[in-house]
């Protein structure tokens, strides 16, 4: 925990560093008759989590806070495992969003998850995995009329848009 | 009498077919979510907003208050059945709902949840229909330094209240305002916090963006961490006899219902407190004026009314400042906010002049969401304890599916699908360090209307701070928020002071 502390309020450090710097792009001073500039707002909030960041470093250094003090592993290793394949399989489906579409990237998800992790039987997956995106399709493209990406599957929804729209 | 007249033409709205279907819908899906561990009121309606734009801007309102108030309801059912709280709002439930359930008196305390849940929302509702009106009234002579003023006092509350870490609450309170700044700049148009020049931070980030990320994927991904062990379900036996004897038993229990539902009603309004601390609070006055505090713990039914009719109640208190003045009372309604604000009724003391019907048919449409969601709930108890017992490795990954589209339906851009793994990722990381994240999403969703607030009043005062302290309501308003930034520092230097040398 400790060490994840220090790290995650280095980080916000630096991250707010670049944001002071990012809004300095637009005036932040003030401008007469317009009131304060354009990058006033977000560069005095940038300053903030500056100092906020660099409190916590000093509560870390004195060991006020509680996580601070705590000895507690951030991540065990089952977490650790857990997250990342969680967080992995999060990342690789909206990547492959980009290239087979939702409708393709989202039953392969529901797979993956409830066969690897959850250690469902097959029946229960596919009827899950296929029946998320079939539902999905009627309540966004026909219901709401918001055309979810579909990367290289597009061409096999042209029927389907023939018959219901 | 002005207010029976608006509020009987509100009935006639909350009665309309398509709303009443949605309000029953709501109070369902509500339990739902309420009973599902991980899962509160907050991630119902971070998750859905973006699936309501099928009907009508009001009747969408109406159906998330609906689910809103359901959610508070559900979480009782899993704090006892299965002594994992359905909801932070639950916590205090499971002191002495656990016990009762173990004991085998399961039925009791479902019961119980659901009678203190309708007693607390309805007087609470009550409270909220005597009161909106006039508070709307004063706000409507808010000009910008008053609502920047308010809105400080919305962000002071967290440190004075909140209990988190103070620098982190307020780093909390920056980033968000700080990405509420993206996008264009309101006054002057140039784009602003470009980061990389990527052009999907063009049109800014919208607030679904953080609060699904960090509701919906952030919550799921700290559910998946925290729930490794396998859970056992407490049998209920259900009856119609016991059911009217455990009714008729809380006769007993009237004056902790009336203390809780006032207690949560009042602290359900300030932003940073809500209906968790609310509970817990019901759940310690209860225990303090009970003649056997020492049950408490061990199966008392008081200690499953108390925070259960406190919760409901906050619920409802929470939406008095964000209807009147455009400031929410907790995540959940600043989300609520938000989404009226995509729809085009700005929340705030106009909304009661220029969509009076729209205010009353809410109002009216909580009344009615009280009455289904305790109907429902106890004619389905045994469905929803049914509910629980699937499993989290089929309802994680749909939720996720659910984030992913839903993040992506209202902007349609996969620019904010990625930038909502970011946040939920990151925000997950930052929660494990005691980073508190709810002030970060009531910050997005306020700072397009804080920003404006505070430039407007710098240009009337010519850039003097001062003008924040010199108007009556401005002042009296930043001072109570100063008071409660310094609070804190006092109870330290309390603490220091009683310390023995």
């Amino acid at each position: 925990m400790r060490r994840a502390e220090f790290v995650m309020a280095v980080v916000m450090a630096l991250f707010s560093l670049y944001l002071m710097w990012k809004s300095a792009e637009l005036p932040i001073g003030w401008i007469p008759d317009e009131g304060p500039g354009g990058g006033a707002f977000p560069f005095w909030l940038g300053a903030g989590m500056l100092v906020c960041s660099l409190w916590t470093l000093l509560r870390w250094f004195r060991r006020t806070s509680d996580v601070s003090r705590s000895s507690e592993a951030y991540f065990d290793s089952r977490a650790l495992t857990l997250f990342l394949i969680v967080g992995g399989s999060l990342t690789v489906m909206i990547g492959s969003i980009h290239l087979v579409g939702v409708y393709g990237a989202v039953p392969l998800f529901l797979a993956f998850y409830m066969r690897f992790l959850g250690r469902h039987g097959w029946p229960t997956t596919g009827a899950v995995a296929l029946s998320t995106p079939i539902v999905a399709f009627f309540f966004f493209e026909i219901a709401l009329n918001i055309t979810l990406p579909k990367g290289l599957t597009e061409p096999l929804f042209y029927p389907l848009y023939d018959i219901f729209l | 009498m002005e207010v029976l007249s608006l509020l009987a033409g509100g009935f006639a709205i909350a009665f309309a077919p398509l709303n009443l279907a949605l309000v029953v819908f709501g109070c369902a899906i509500g339990l739902f979510v309420g009973a599902m561990p991980g899962l509160g009121s907050v991630n119902g309606v971070a998750i859905l907003l973006p699936m309501t734009f099928l009907v009508p801007p009001e009747s969408a309102i109406i159906f998330l208050a609906a689910l809103y108030y359901g959610a508070m309801y559900g979480g009782a059912i899993s704090s006892i059945m299965l002594g994992i709280p359905g909801a932070s709002t639950a916590v205090a439930t499971t002191f002495d709902g656990r016990p009762l359930a173990l004991q085998g008196k399961a039925d009791v305390a479902l019961i119980s949840a659901a009678v203190a849940s309708f007693v607390g929302g309805t007087i609470s509702v009550v409270l909220f229909t005597l009161f909106a009106p006039p508070l709307a009234e004063v706000a409507l002579t808010f000009g910008s330094p008053e609502i920047f003023a308010l809105m400080v006092l919305a962000f002071a509350t967290f440190i004075g209240l909140g209990g988190d870490d103070i620098p982190k609450t307020l780093f909390s309170i920056f980033i968000g305002l700080a990405m509420s700044a993206v996008g264009l700049d309101i006054i002057s148009g140039q784009p602003r916090l470009i980061f990389f020049g990527l052009p999907g931070f063009y049109h800014g980030i919208n607030f679904l963006v953080l609060a699904i990320g960090i509701y919906g994927i952030g919550e799921m991904l700290w559910t998946v961490e925290v729930s490794r062990g396998k859970m056992s379900i407490s049998q209920a036996t259900m009856s119609l006899r016991r059911i009217v004897d455990g009714v008729i038993g809380l006769k007993r229990s009237i004056k902790t219902m009336l203390m809780g539902s006032f207690l949560g009603y009042f602290v359900g309004i300030l932003p940073a407190a809500g209906a968790t601390p609310g509970s817990l609070m019901a759940y310690g006055v209860a225990k303090t004026i009970s003649k056997e505090p020492g049950t408490f713990g061990k199966g008392n039914v008081d200690g499953v009314v108390a925070p259960e009719a406190a919760n409901n109640a906050a619920s409802t208190g929470a939406m008095l400042p964000m209807l009147t003045l455009g400031i929410p009372g907790s995540p959940t309604t600043a989300i609520l906010l938000g989404g009226m604000v995509i729809w085009g009724l700005e929340p705030g003391p106009l909304l009661f002049v220029e969509h009076s019907d729209f205010v009353w048919g809410l109002i009216a449409s909580l009344y009615a969401a009280n009455l289904f969601a305790v109907l429902i709930n106890v004619a389905f108890i045994p469905a929803f304890i049914w509910v629980l017992r699937m499993p989290f490795t089929i309802l994680a990954p749909i939720i996720f599916v659910l984030c992913i589209v839903g993040g992506y339906a209202p902007t349609q851009d996969m620019h904010d699908v990625w930038l909502m793994l970011i946040f939920g990722i990151v925000g997950y990381l930052m929660r494990k360090l005691d980073y508190p994240l709810a002030p970060a999403v009531l910050a997005i969703v306020l700072g397009p209307l804080a920003e404006p607030a505070l430039r407007q009043s710098l240009l009337i005062s010519n850039g003097s701070f001062a003008i924040f302290f010199e108007r009556p309501f401005a002042g009296v308003i930043m001072v109570i928020a100063l008071g409660l930034l310094i609070l804190p520092i006092l109870q330290k230097m309390v603490r220091y002071a009683r310390r023995p040398a």
